[in-house]
């Protein structure tokens, strides 16, 4: 099921309705002019795109490209030299990551990043940090606010357990878990944090075709139940193709194309950088 | 005739005061026990309950639902999806109105689906989620009496055209928001339901042919689960947990049967792969597996056990030993000397009662077993833990029960007593035939099939051959009647009776033997990924897959092995002895129902295997070492492809037999 010809995507900011019935509404985030170097190497060159709201955004591109510093730019761990993230119609400032993360941005890692020897309950509750007020003694001593916001967090916890069907190990140390597996449960941690953009680094790295068909079902459910702004770099195009909306390819650093995934999928400079071609 | 006339003239009494319908007895707990648990179900992590007066208002509602949809008295709604309390609810609403329940397995795919529905013009469905949905949208072209569909997980659901689709809570808020005009005519029409009316119907899976719908009404229901409560004495406060297929008779008379007769409690899983720690947090005091489960339990506590240190090894081991000599006598309250019980109390201790924790039997008080033969050693393994594991005999067309095991008066090899209120008579040929309350109205519209199984004075047919052992009473089975056949020399071929006894090695997981009319018995065998897997592991050898798995070296000369035990101990029966196996072969794939290859219900379907797999049969037969075969196989999703392999053929050594050439 390719999303292509007739989906009209326009550069306006009025909303329009999918051809699948999902609403896409006006920009989420805009990234303008971004460029990020290390010493000498430029990852990012003056990159500009943007995300909106309700849609399923990838960036692809060959190894190299720069995607991870762009997620990584927007999630805020990394500071670019040149160019504004502008998020909800505001210019971003400078800022931590847990402070991004409180703005309602979400992440998965393309290397998995769960704690191997807490319970897959205890992994995933990690998630509902940000909506925890009391103070750790208070949680500590099950004083006051805690008992009534550990409710409602596990409420909310348990709500993603069931959705992304992980309930058979909710006991289970995450260190025992075949990798697919893990993929699923930070899924459900990043789920938990109730995002509103939830950014996702190769989902389905290293994954057989079953556990693939699984991710790519559950992102377009988590989606279209919860109406989350997905931003995934991918490798595998079958599945980018499938499921984005709207692709951003990457080359050396430098944006090379931009549109659905028809467009992109015609656009000269992006099969060459695909198949190939020497760069002078 | 009488008593029914009598029956019918009060109304919804059944003889001693009790309803007779399952709408009656849900009246009469909501009242009697409208405080305790009638069910739970896990969601969210927690077990969320409903009392019996909470379930009967939540019924109610649904029934109201279901006449605001113009449900008709003799409807048949039919019911799919995994364990429930709603999809329970439902099938009981749907008793309020007349309309008849038709539970359908959940893993059925398309075409059953279609079948069972176009033969029972169902007219409305209730599908547990997406996927059941699904399965009915494909085939809805070929059932042109499908008026309205209801669904209890809305997840997916959003985009679906909803003209005739239903959340199964939205059709409860109509009901209850239409409850003042339509509560008179629900009253009506249930104070109309008599013992005489269909309480349900299943459709059996049928080893062959079309699954044919068994029809069974109030009076089979209530009679059967009253009598088999009175028999284990079941009550309120009893648990149990629903995990079996809901479109199994078994689970209908327990979850429903016997659950509304005395009020116990219906607990359901979370979902399938959660069952066993469900169990354990629930620790049901009622409970019945089929044997499959039982050995697959054993089979992992074994494996655990050879991960253990040393010391609990050798703990678990003389414990063990001991619980073999003394458990299995204690249960049965027989003379055991002091020294002895106090050897018990500290395996009790150290052994037993964890282990049973673990397993999540603790306050098991009955267990049953039915449906396939048990391997004694799996049986006594859990008798001696002090588990009051019982086997029964049964029949969708009985309402299950047949025969059921006494506490005290309990045996491996056999099926137990007659059930109070059913008579078992064994016809010449060894077929055995029963009468009961239980016994069903009719097979739905085929009363071709209804005269060939029930005679005019109310005898069914099991289809199973066996005996009354002299001694104990007991009703023993060997085979289905039909699968005992002759042998070319003229000795009697019962493939079950060697299955059995192959199976019972944790590294066979089926086996099928062929050998009607031939000259000798052959053998297809399935290994058990799960133990074979396991030594494989152990023993640094490598596989890919199952297919490689089944074709190592090793794992035939283990198979083979086991092979040749069996013939040594058929040898040991006169009757059977010429039922060795002389060859045999170790298949690439497994069995599985998908391919037709066994009921849902896991029962071998030979004519089916004999036709797919006729090419293999023929070099069992021919001498050649090895045969090249290619399969077509389909995946659970519907689409098919095929494996292609090469299988060697083994020799197996069998014995003479003394006994018989003397008598030749």
């Amino acid at each position: 099921m390719d999303k292509e010809e007739g989906m009209a995507v326009k550069d306006s900011a009025e909303s329009y309705v999918t051809d699948d019935g999902r609403t896409i509404g006006g920009v989420l985030m805009d990234i303008r002019s971004i460029t990020l170097r290390f010493g000498g190497v430029t990852a990012i060159n003056d990159i500009s795109f943007d995300i909106r709201e309700g849609e399923i955004r990838a960036i692809i591109g060959p190894n190299g490209a720069g995607k991870s510093s762009m997620l990584n730019v927007i999630s805020g761990f990394y500071v670019p030299q040149e160019g504004e993230v502008w998020f909800r119609g505001a210019l971003r400032p400078p800022m931590k990551p847990y402070q991004v993360a409180r703005q309602g941005i979400a992440r998965t890692f393309q290397n998995i990043a769960l704690f191997e020897g807490m319970s897959v309950l205890d992994n995933v509750m990690t998630g509902r940090l940000n909506h925890m007020n009391s103070s750790m003694w208070s949680q500590a001593l099950w004083l006051g606010r805690a008992e009534a916001e550990e409710h409602e967090n596990r409420e909310r916890v348990e709500r993603v357990i069931d959705f992304l069907e992980i309930q058979h190990i909710r006991k289970t140390p995450v260190g025992r878990l075949p990798y697919g597996l893990k993929k699923r449960v930070e899924l459900a941690r990043a789920l938990s944090a109730e995002p509103e953009l939830l950014l996702l680094d190769e989902p389905m790295a290293g994954m057989n075709v079953e556990e693939k068909e699984d991710m790519s079902r559950f992102i377009l459910e988590v989606n279209d139940e919860f109406g989350t702004t997905i931003a995934l770099i991918e490798h595998d195009m079958g599945v980018v193709m499938d499921l984005s909306d709207r692709v951003v390819v990457m080359d050396y650093g430098r944006k090379i194309g931009d549109g659905t995934p028809h467009d992109v999928r015609n656009n000269q400079e992006v099969i060459d950088a695909y198949l190939g071609v020497s760069h002078d | 005739m009488t008593d029914w006339e009598d029956e019918l003239a009060t109304g919804t009494q059944a003889p001693g005061g009790a309803p007779d319908t399952i709408p009656g007895l849900l009246a009469r707990n909501a009242d009697k026990y409208g405080a305790s648990p009638a069910y739970r179900e896990k969601e969210f992590g927690i077990w969320q309950s409903w009392t019996w007066a909470e379930a009967a208002e939540e019924i109610e509602a649904l029934a109201l639902g279901f006449l605001t949809l113009g449900v008709e008295k003799g409807d048949h709604i039919a019911v799919i999806g995994r364990n429930r309390p709603y999809l329970y609810w439902t099938m009981v609403a749907a008793q309020m109105t007349g309309a008849v329940p038709v539970p359908i397995y959940q893993e059925a795919v398309g075409d059953e689906i279609a079948y069972v529905l176009d033969h029972c013009d169902a007219r409305f469905i209730v599908a547990g989620d997406q996927e059941q949905v699904d399965k009915v949208l494909e085939v809805q072209d070929q059932l042109g009496n499908l008026t309205h569909m209801v669904y209890l997980d809305p997840r997916g659901m959003r985009k679906y055209d909803h003209a005739k689709l239903t959340r199964f809570s939205t059709l409860q808020e109509a009901g209850r928001a239409a409850r003042t005009d339509l509560i008179g005519e629900l009253e009506a029409r249930r104070s109309a339901l008599t013992g005489d009316d269909t309480c349900v119907m299943l459709y059996t899976s049928g080893t062959t042919g079309r699954p044919k719908g068994v029809v069974l009404s109030y009076h089979n229901i209530v009679e059967t689960s009253r009598n088999s409560s009175d028999f284990d004495k079941l009550r309120a406060g009893d648990e149990i947990l629903a995990y079996l297929p809901m479109a199994w008779v078994g689970d209908f008379i327990f979850s429903i049967g016997q659950a509304y007769w005395t009020g116990f409690c219906v607990n359901c899983p979370e979902n399938a792969d959660t069952m066993m720690s469900d169990l354990r947090e629930i620790g049901p005091t009622y409970y019945f597996a089929p044997p499959r489960v039982f050995e697959t339990l054993l089979t992992n506590v074994m494996i655990r056990m050879e991960d253990a240190g040393r010391f609990k090894k050798w703990l678990f081991r003389v414990f063990m030993d001991h619980a073999r000599k003394v458990g299995p006598k204690l249960l049965d309250g027989q003379d055991v000397g002091l020294g002895d019980r106090l050897k018990y109390m500290l395996g009790e201790l150290f052994v037993y009662a964890p282990l049973k924790n673990t397993l999540g039997f603790t306050r098991v008080r009955v267990g049953y077993t039915a449906g396939e033969a048990i391997g004694p050693e799996i049986f006594d393994f859990y008798r001696s833990l002090g588990i009051n594991l019982k086997q029964l005999y049964g029949q969708t067309e009985a309402s299950v029960f047949i025969t059921q095991q006494a506490d005290g008066e309990v045996r491996s090899d056999t099926v137990g007593t007659p059930t109070p209120g059913v008579e078992l008579r064994i016809d010449d040929n060894g077929e055995v035939f029963y009468r009961s309350p239980g016994v069903f109205v009719e097979y739905y519209q085929n009363a071709e099939s209804t005269r060939d199984t029930k005679d005019a004075e109310g005898w069914v047919a099991t289809g199973d051959a066996g005996f009354i052992e002299e001694s104990s009473g007991q009703l023993r089975i060997i085979d289905r009647a039909k699968d005992v056949g002759k042998m070319a020399d003229g000795s009697m071929f019962a493939p079950k009776y060697v299955e059995n006894k192959l199976k019972f090695y944790p590294n066979v997981l089926e086996a099928v033997v062929l050998g009607a009319g031939r000259d000798y018995c052959t053998a297809f065998i399935n290994i058990d990924l799960t133990a074979v897997g396991n030594w494989a592991e152990r023993n640094n050898i490598a596989y890919a897959s199952y297919q490689e798995l089944a074709g190592h070296q090793q794992v035939l000369d283990t198979i083979q092995s086991h092979v040749e035990e069996v013939n040594a101990s058929v040898a040991e029966d006169e009757m059977l002895s010429g039922c060795q196996i002389r060859r045999f072969l170790v298949l690439h794939k497994e069995l599985d129902a998908d391919d037709g290859e066994l009921t849902r219900t896991r029962k071998v379907r030979r004519r089916i295997i004999e036709e797919k797999y006729a090419d293999l049969i023929a070099a069992l037969y021919d001498g050649s070492p090895e045969v090249s075969t290619v399969t077509e196989v389909t995946y659970e999703d519907g689409r098919k492809g095929s494996i292609a392999a090469t299988l060697q053929i083994r020799d197996a050594a069998i014995r003479e037999v003394a006994v018989r050439m003397a008598a030749e």
